[in-house]
Order: structure tokens, then sequence, then C-alpha cells
């Protein structure tokens, strides 16, 4: 823990540091406004409910969340400030995890500041205030496991647009693979095991079921597990460059 | 303190560093010299734990690199090649957050990081962001971030590197001061830095060690050690060279056109000869009119160049 906290409050700091965090919050919150109310006409609706609001976050954040993670090591190795990180006497893990952490927080910054739409929302209506604390979850837990995502690809290059294109890319992949256009591929051939498999790899799925109301033992495992697979192979991808050079 | 054994390093078929064996001890100040891709800024990396070795053993202050890193870590001050650092942070907090890595608080961090920035001279732009510093600046808020810590051990990648002179002279003392206390690694592209502040000197080509001493040692492989240079008009240097190929103890003259008409001529010993005292003899016996004389301590430059090989065939030698 004493290792994590410094690298964590750097890090976090950083954000602020530059335009970067202005830019990135600004065009967060005007990006699930638009989607909110012109594409998921949140008005039309009449409902006292941010179902629409929250169905647009993992495909929001499939291209906002990469744009943060790219920087996380391919930033330090271009400049070569990674050289320096990883000599001081910090565990491998806890660079990783303070780097990481910093990140989410950020993102659970930019989250936060959505609330207008939550005192909209209570104002015009009486909405299920429960529903919507397990769809803040949900949300942020997707965020983190694009972040995971991201800061692994980051970790492999050391030029922030192929991790911004791979990013998204593989995040894609783990968005629609619940959908039934990637199932039908898979459905006529594959055994139904793995089709099963695919689906429930699916971002949509467990987000989906999160937003339903019912905060799933077994989806918050899904996404921190998530999470801790991708940290951890960003901790061996570190390592591994550190003997590839 | 720092010992390593038989370091190895291959990046795809070049082979960087091969088989290197050393030792530094307390008090010591090495400098690494080589030609660009000798190896030196590799292995550096692999001290210091940001490569990992093919073969070898790095041991730093008993704490080995690849089992123990966060241990032997702490006790290294590294400034890394061209003195990376956080560019959007002020030096202050860029300092700061060294401390708090390295594990000092309050006070004791407060106290860390005034000695460092006062050892630095660092105060007048310590709350700059390290992107609008100069590059002296820069590269003295990296040497900061490195002694902060007060460590054992130093190894510094061209820590004087593009500092006017000035900056370089107080960096050098700066080092000076330090070594009694710690081991410390330089490199350097500068040889008159290796006799300024080295208590040994290694040059390595090929990623080998292929001379290790003193730096009065290398001189001593100088062809100039212990050669005679003078400068005579012209019409004295005609007579004279003659007169100093034939004196007992040279091996050779050469002549070199000097400024303003004048001749220079370098007489070389035999081995172990020394000539200042004969050539200055026949000098006032003979009357030249005598505008300098000299002994040449030895030309470093020359070493360098006589034992190390041209980058163009490294390159196709490390390909092999």
């Amino acid at each position: 823990m004493k290792h994590l906290l410094p690298i964590f409050k750097r890090e976090f700091a950083a954000y602020f540091a530059t335009p970067l965090a202005y830019v990135f919050i600004v065009i967060f919150l005007f990006a699930m406004g638009a989607f909110t109310f012109y594409v998921g006409h949140f008005y039309d609706n009449g409902i006292a409910d941010l179902s629409v609001f929250f169905a647009y976050h993992p495909w929001l954040y499939l291209f906002l969340v990469p744009a943060i993670a790219m920087r996380l090591w391919a930033d330090e190795r271009r400049t070569g400030t990674v050289e320096l990180l990883l000599t001081l006497p910090i565990p491998l893990w806890a660079t990783v995890v303070g780097k990481f952490l910093a990140a989410w927080a950020f993102t659970g910054i930019a989250l936060a500041l959505t609330f207008p739409i939550w005192v909209t929302v209570n104002i015009l209506g009486s909405p299920d205030n429960g529903v919507i604390l397990a769809s803040y979850i949900g949300s942020f837990l997707v965020a983190g496991s694009y972040l995971a995502i991201g800061a692994c690809i980051s970790a492999t290059t050391n030029n922030q647009v192929i991790a911004f294109v791979v990013s998204v890319i593989v995040c894609f992949l783990f968005t629609v693979s619940g959908t039934p256009i990637v199932l039908e591929v898979f459905r006529g051939w594959a055994p139904l095991p793995l089709t099963d498999a695919i689906s429930s790899f699916s971002f949509v799925t467990h987000f989906n079921a999160i937003t339903a109301g019912v905060l799933d033992l077994r989806d918050l495992v899904f996404f921190l597990s998530l999470m801790a697979l991708f940290l951890a192979a960003n901790v061996v991808v570190v390592d591994l460059k550190k003997s590839g050079g | 303190m720092i010992e390593i054994e038989g370091l190895t390093k291959r990046f795809g078929p070049v082979t960087a560093v091969a088989g290197l064996s050393l030792k530094v001890g307390k008090g010591e100040v090495l400098g690494f010299l080589g030609p660009n891709g000798a190896g030196k800024s590799t292995t550096m990396k692999m001290i210091t734990g940001y490569l990992a070795a093919d073969e070898g053993k790095v041991k730093v202050c008993g704490h080995d690199i690849e089992t123990d890193t966060t241990a032997a870590q702490a006790a290294i001050g590294y400034l890394p090649e061209g003195a990376p650092a956080y560019g959007d942070m002020t030096a202050r907090h860029f300092l700061g957050f060294i401390a708090e890595v390295r594990g000092f608080k309050g006070a004791g961090a407060k106290a860390r990081i005034a000695a460092a920035v006062e050892k630095t001279e660092l105060a007048p732009v310590l709350d700059q962001t390290i992107e609008t510093l100069s590059k002296g600046f820069k590269r003295r808020v990296g040497l900061a971030q490195a002694i902060l810590h007060d460590p054992p051990v130093l190894i510094m990648d061209e820590p004087t590197d593009g500092l006017d002179p000035n900056q370089k002279h107080s960096v050098r003392s700066l080092i000076r001061g330090m070594a009694p206390q710690k081991a410390i690694i330089v490199s350097t592209h500068l040889l008159e830095e290796v006799e300024a502040i080295c208590t040994r000197a290694i040059i390595i080509d090929r990623g080998a060690i292929v001379a290790d001493g003193t730096p009065a040692e290398l001189l001593a492989r100088s062809r100039y050690h212990n050669a005679v240079t003078l400068m005579l008009p012209k019409d004295d240097a005609e007579k004279a060279f003659g007169r100093l190929k034939a004196l007992p103890g040279v091996s050779g003259v050469e002549r070199v056109a000097g400024a303003d008409g004048g001749v220079q001529l370098t007489v070389f010993p035999k081995s172990g000869a020394l000539l200042i005292e004969t050539v200055s003899g026949l000098a006032t016996r003979e009357n030249w009119k005598v505008k300098e004389l000299y002994a040449e301590p030895g030309r470093l430059d020359e070493v360098f160049r006589a034992i190390t090989t041209s980058d163009a065939a490294r390159a196709k030698a490390a390909r092999k």
C-alpha cells in the first residue's frame, strides 16, 4: 500500500495538470447528454428512469476509455520516464495497479458529474433510486474493465495511436460478443457451450443484467475478475519488455 | 558494492553486452567510456533493473537485482540517459513524488528535497514545470532525483551532457564531493571528464571491457605518454629535427606546422625513456628560440581511438 499511494497520487494529479482532464470530462458529459436526449429520446419516453441514459454507456466508453488508457504506459515509454519509474524501488504490481486505480478514479469523477440527470429525473418523477445506484455501479465496472484492457495494451507499445486503435477493437469485441450478429456466426457450427461462453463475455449482457436492477454477484465477479486478469497481463507485459528491450 | 558477473544482453542478432564482469567499491568513481553503441547504457540499464540480463548476475550492496529487485533499487540513485522526468510536474512536485516513493515523509522528505535542491542549485526554478526548463536545469532535476535519498550507489548516464562549462564544473565538484562515501559509475563521452572526476576508467567496446585502469594508467598506454613537444621558429625547427632524432632514447620525431609560422615538433621516447631534460638541455645549448616546451602526460582520446572500433565496423561485427 505504501508503494501504491504515491503512484496513484502522481498519476491522478497528472490528469489535472494538463487540459486532458477537462477536455475529457466536457466531451464525456456532452456525449452522455446528446445520446440520452437526442438518440434515446429521454423526455419522449415519459418514464422517470435512467435506462436510456445508461444504455449508451458501454458504447461511449468504447471510445472514451481507450483515450484515457492509451497514455498510461505508451506515453511513459515515449518520453523515457518509464526507465525512471521502473528503476524506483516499487514492486511492479504496485505501479500497474496504482496507475490503473488513478485512471479508474478519474473516470469515476467524470461519471459522478452526470448527477444532474439523476436530480432531474427525481424532480420529474419518482424513479427507483436503487436501480439507478446499481446502474451507476455497473457503469463504473464497465469503465474499469475497458480501462484494464486499455492499460494492458498500452504497455505493449510506445505509440499512443496504436494503443488506442487496438484497445478500441479489443473492447469492441468484448462489447458485441453477446449480440445476435456475433452469436449467429458461431451458432451454426460451434458447440453450444462455446457459444454460451462467448456470449457470457459480453459486457453488454452483464451490464444489462445490472441496469435491470439486479446487482448479481456473478456479474460483479465477472467484471472484477476481468480487471484482475488484464492487470495481471499488464504486469507480465511490462516484465516481458524488460527482457525484450 | 556493485558486483557484476558475466553480464550479457542480446537484442535479436545484436549482442549489446558480452560477458561483462566488474566490481566497484566504496570511494570509487568509475568512468564508463566507449563509443556510441558500445553497451554503456545497456549495462547501466541492467544494473538498475530496467532491463533483464540474458546471462550473468548483478548485485548491488549484496542484493541481487533479479531476485531482490526493490531492495537493490532502494540502494541505487539512477540518472537515466537524457534525464527523463515528468514534464507536466513542477520540479518541486516531482522531487516530492520521488521522496515519497523513496519512503520519506513530512519533515524528513522536506529536508531531503532541500538538501538535493541545494546541491544541484535548483532553487530558482523549483516551481516551474519541468517541460519549461532549459536543458541544464532538466539535467540537474534528474541529478537531484538521483541523489535525493543519499544512496550508497550512484549510476549516472552522461550526467554533464548538455551542460555549459560552468554547470559541468559544478556537477563535477558535486560528484567529487560525494565520492568518498559512495560507489559511483558515470558514463561519458568526454575524456576530460574522466581525468577530472574518475578514480578508475573502463573503456568498453562491442559490449566487452577493452581497458581498465586509473586515468593515469590509461594515459600511460598512449603513444604520447612522456613525449616532449616544442614549438620553434621555422629555421630552428629544420636544424632541430635532425638533432632531436639523433638523441638517445628517442624513437621518432613528428613535425606539424603551428600557428604564426612556427613549427611544432613532438619527440617520442623509446619505452620508458624520460626525454624532457635532455631535450630542454639541448635546446638551451643550441640557443633555439623555443616558444613552448612541455612533456605530454599522454592523450586519452588517442588511447580511446587506438583500442575502440569505428561504429560501422562495430555494427558489422555485432551481427556476426
